[in-house]
């Protein structure tokens, strides 16, 4: 097991818990993004994994702990700080988040018609090239509601690169994708990381998919880090619980039962549901 | 049982204080964000396209029957005490003053304050909100405080032309069917309605209704469940509490406006 060393680490998390509630997510977690590697945080479903995304970029603070993005404090940072270090972050929503009353064009233009006074031919060539990226220059004129799935994501991974951040984090960017769209968002994320020298923290549960473009691992469950390393060094893990995981065993450490009484007694009991 | 009657009445009591009080808190934030009108005036004239515009069909429509049934019943009541020469008084005064501000209030909330309640609840659901926060963009400037002062503007004017079509529709009914005296019915319109006294309180009323209407429908959206339920019920909220509010305050303003 290889823990990444830290003097080059862009984001360093220490400590960390936080409830949802009554829920405890994360309990006492340490965790390290390096500098220009694409990591990858996985995990079950309700395991914390996008909550940990949002408490990185400040849209939660921790109960506990400590949250550092390039050396700044992200839980002691007011709104307008936060919203400085959130223009060098760039963050891909499971839904794409796309405003849908604007065109691709005008979705990727937002940021930069926000936070530059680019002319308006300088902003057409940066929108076009950025567009040019996930291979939908094409597509610019279509509204949100006819484009795939896919492709909304590839747009939404247009508009978080526009301001060209230094981090770009991907919340869950796999799901519900047909194998082509995949294989696209597979092959993009590990190109933009390394063409544009960004930090890529993945969050998802598709095994492979991740493991094959991933530097490092960190599987979480239970609010805790179960095991981390290059994906070489989680494939020869060999503990129970990270063999279910990676495997997609129905059984094992992770109960196929959800916790109930024995089921004769649970048949016996009389009365109506 | 007794002990937990009591503690469901506490925790529904202080989930209504916590949602009054995030109410205002937004409230304070869409006021302390109005800048960004200023310094963007098409996302506001958007908005009162919005608001404005697109209730004028049904406020229109609405003004002319309500002003043609209050020359019908005005003219019957009026006409036993042999007084139907003041029917355009009557019509007038009762739009400029009561309904003119408050059916419009009550025909937007309908109309624009459900709109906008599912369009912010929808934007919530759909992380759209959440993205603006990540592109390092406050929602609340960007998309309540535009919709806010639109909703404020908006409505007077839309009271204006409900009142001004409502005394046409009088007129219709008064003069055109019912024989009542032309040159009465504006002439003593023009005489007893008073600018400061009628008007200017209508549009009074019509700014504060346009103020809490467009409130509570951006709070019920901002606040909802994100859920597609959540959505649903957030509409049907804000429509209900609009209404209510709407009457309620109605009362309050018309006692400190006319009780002397």
């Amino acid at each position: 097991m290889t823990s990444a060393p830290s003097q080059d680490a862009l984001v360093k998390i220490r400590g960390l818990s936080f409830k949802h509630g009554q829920r405890v997510i994360f309990d006492n977690l340490d965790l390290d993004i390096r500098r220009g590697s694409v990591t990858a945080v996985m995990g079950p479903s309700g395991s914390g994994k996008t909550t940990l995304l949002k408490l990185i970029t400040g849209q939660l603070r921790p109960d506990r702990g400590h949250i550092e993005v390039d050396g700044i404090a992200v839980q002691r940072l007011d709104r307008a700080g936060l919203y400085r270090l959130r223009r060098r972050m760039g963050m891909l929503f499971q839904s794409g988040a796309l405003l849908t009353d604007l065109s691709v064009f005008d979705n990727v233009a937002y940021p930069l018609r926000e936070h530059t006074d680019l002319g308006p031919s300088m902003l057409r060539k940066l929108v076009l090239i950025k567009l040019e990226a996930v291979g939908l220059r094409g597509a610019r004129d279509l509204m949100p509601s006819q484009l795939s799935g896919g492709m909304a994501r590839r747009v939404a991974l247009a508009r978080a690169i526009a301001l060209d951040p230094g981090m770009v984090l991907y919340d869950e960017p796999f799901t519900g994708q047909d194998p082509i769209s995949m294989g696209i968002l597979v092959k993009l994320i590990r190109q933009l990381n390394d063409a544009a020298g960004l930090t890529s923290v993945l969050v998802s549960h598709d095994v492979h998919e991740t493991a094959s473009i991933a530097d490092d691992l960190y599987l979480i469950s239970q609010g805790r880090v179960v095991a981390r390393g290059t994906p070489a060094d989680i494939a020869a893990d060999r503990s129970e619980w990270v063999r279910q995981f990676m495997d997609g065993l129905p059984d094992g450490p992770v109960h196929f039962h959800y916790p109930a009484p024995p089921l004769e007694a649970d048949l016996r009991t009389r009365g109506a549901a | 049982m007794l002990l937990n009657g009591l503690a469901r009445l506490g925790r529904g009591g202080l989930g209504v204080l916590e949602r009054t009080g995030r109410a205002h808190l937004l409230l304070a934030a869409i006021l302390i964000g109005s800048g960004e009108v200023l310094r963007r005036p098409r996302l506001l004239w958007e908005q009162v396209f919005n608001v404005g515009v697109l209730s004028l069909l049904i406020v229109g429509v609405s003004g002319l029957f309500v002003g043609m049934v209050l020359g019908l019943q005005g003219y019957y009541v009026l006409s036993q005490f042999g007084a139907e020469e003041s029917l355009g008084v009557m019509v007038a005064a009762s739009l400029v003053r009561e309904l003119g501000p408050v059916v419009t209030a009550l025909l937007v909330a309908g109309r624009a304050g459900s709109a906008l309640t599912a369009e912010i609840g929808l934007m919530k659901a759909t992380e759209q909100l959440s993205g603006l926060e990540m592109m390092a963009v406050d929602p609340v400037r960007r998309i309540l405080t535009p919709r806010f002062f639109g909703g404020v503007l908006a409505m007077p004017m839309l009271a204006a032309i409900f009142s001004a079509v409502g005394v046409l529709g009088g007129y219709f009914v008064g003069v055109g069917l019912l024989g009542v005296d032309e040159g009465a019915y504006w002439s003593q319109m023009q005489a007893k309605i008073d600018f400061a006294k009628d008007v200017v309180n209508g549009a009074v009323k019509s700014l504060v209704f346009g103020a809490v209407v467009t409130w509570i429908a951006l709070f019920q959206g901002y606040d909802t469940v994100p859920t597609s339920e959540g959505v649903s019920r957030s509409t049907t909220r804000s429509v209900v509490h609009s209404a209510l509010v709407v009457l309620g305050l109605d009362f309050v303003l018309t006692a400190l406006m006319f009780g002397e």
